[in-house]
């Protein structure tokens, strides 16, 4: 049934003249989505994620305990429901209450969230293992809390993080095709609109995989150049 | 220059200092020796509040904190402001060169303008004899090389008292030489220095004082030519046994 069906398929030029086409006419606007939408959703949701992860990492090595008790449920909670899950929430069930956020924000809203989550595990586990000698040298010298955290505690946390913290942003630039369910015209979406004109859905979803694969090729690649970078004083 | 009133420490149950009490004058050298467990560290770290004593006071130059009433965090600073310390391990900035980790007081906490700072430092580690390792990472040091940058990097911040917590102790003994040298250096400049240390000769060459510690109490001070050849107490004359 299957060889019949392939056979079927290489038996016809035209449908092959038309694949052809059709790649070549949706390449364009796949690669437009995936750069515009798909790329600048992640690396912004990263960039705001980060900073909520360094947040709720310091939260759980404060040792206050309503700090340390916020942390954990919001990282419980993030970690224990499906993302999509979370974005529906945001977009269509938000506004049952009376808040009504953009698609193209509550994709914002939901990612940075999740990777705040996923990553403050990694920046907590990085920051305790800088040795504890380090605090000490960084106080000895006069500086606050702050400035020995800015200086030289995250510093040095940061080139332990870049390889876990690399994979997070890769899952991400993937993931942000879930944006797609609440209408983000990106790669995915405009995928699945030129598949609604065109009814070739297996050339475009290869072509939509194919896209996010180079991204991701080129992304490890950088992380390469980045652990080597960060690996010269030691 | 140093005034210590008696000093407490104390982890959960254990009672690591018991009623220390210490006056150091100005330029003078002061040696403390004990064996480990003894608390000496321990009083070594008070001084710059890494670790916060339970009670007592510490007074180094304008500067004292009172243990017995509740301090605030705010003030920990000024007490390290006028202290510098050396450490065992070095505690090297690692992601740093040898001429950041010196300039790094300077720049972030005094604030001062960066090219100041820089020529500062350089002439500090030239000092330590490090100026020809200006640009070096601290793994790319020796041992030794990297306590010299230690001692200029607290320098640095023109610290009114040196405190060493036993800086020759990590080091292979071919580079002791060289750290001592250092320290010698710096004594003969007038640095008011408490060094924590098993190097017998550097106390008896340096000290005017060397303090013996056991179990949280001063057992004996004196000038290091009686403590160490006329020892009055029975439990410095067994510690000094036990070194030969």
């Amino acid at each position: 049934m299957v060889q019949m069906s392939l056979s079927n398929f290489f038996a016809n030029p035209e449908r092959l003249d038309r694949w052809i086409t059709i790649a070549q006419s949706s390449f364009l606007p796949l690669v437009k989505g995936a750069l515009l939408y798909s790329l600048t959703l992640a690396i912004v949701s990263f960039f705001i994620g980060l900073i909520l992860a360094i947040l709720t990492a310091l939260a759980r090595i404060s040792g206050i305990k309503p700090l340390v008790a916020i942390a954990r449920v919001y990282v419980s909670i993030i970690r224990g429901t499906p993302l999509l899950v979370q974005l529906f929430i945001i977009f269509y069930g938000l506004p049952s209450i009376g808040v009504m956020i953009d698609p193209i924000p509550s994709a914002i809203i939901g990612f940075s969230l999740s990777v705040g989550a996923y990553s403050s595990e990694v920046v907590r586990a990085a920051i305790l293992s800088i040795p504890k000698g380090q605090w000490e040298a960084s106080y000895s010298i006069g500086m606050t809390y702050r400035q020995a955290l800015q200086r030289v505690i995250l510093p040095q946390a940061a080139r332990v993080s870049v390889p876990p913290l690399s994979n997070s942003f890769i899952s991400l630039v993937k993931d942000t095709s879930l944006a797609a369910a609440i209408l983000v015209p990106e790669m995915f979406r405009k995928a699945q609109e030129i598949v609604a004109s065109t009814y070739e859905p297996l050339l475009l979803y290869i072509e939509a995989a194919l896209i996010y694969w180079v991204i991701c090729f080129v992304l490890s690649i950088i992380q390469d150049r980045l652990e080597n970078r960060l690996d010269r004083y030691v | 220059m140093i005034a210590i009133i008696d000093l407490h420490k104390q982890f959960h149950q254990l009672q690591v200092l018991k009623g220390i009490s210490l006056r150091v004058a100005k330029g003078k050298v002061v040696v403390i020796i004990g064996p480990s467990g003894s608390g000496k560290t321990t009083l070594l770290r008070c001084l710059n509040v890494l670790e916060i004593p339970t009670s007592g006071a510490v007074q180094i130059g304008e500067v004292k904190l009172d243990f017995s009433k509740k301090v605030a965090r705010s003030q920990l600073p000024l007490l390290r402001k006028q202290t510098g310390m050396v450490f065992q391990n070095y505690n090297l900035f690692p992601h740093m060169t040898a001429l950041e980790n010196v300039m790094e007081g300077p720049v972030t906490v005094k604030k001062e303008n960066r090219e100041a700072a820089r020529a500062k430092a350089s002439t500090l580690l030239s000092k330590v004899g490090l100026g020809d390792k200006l640009d070096h990472y601290p793994a790319q040091l020796s041992g030794g090389q990297q306590q010299r940058v230690g001692i200029a990097r607290a320098l640095a911040m023109d610290p009114k008292v040196m405190l060493f917590d036993e800086p020759t102790s990590a080091l292979d003994p071919e580079l002791v030489g060289e750290v001592l040298k250092v320290m010698k250096e710096l004594a003969l400049e007038g640095m008011t220095m408490v060094v924590v240390t098993h190097e017998m000769s550097f106390a008896r060459d340096v000290a005017d004082e060397v303090i013996f510690m056991d179990q949280g109490v001063i057992v004996e001070h004196g000038h290091p030519e009686q403590l160490f050849t006329q020892p009055r107490e029975e439990r410095t004359r067994q510690f000094l046994q036990h070194l030969k």
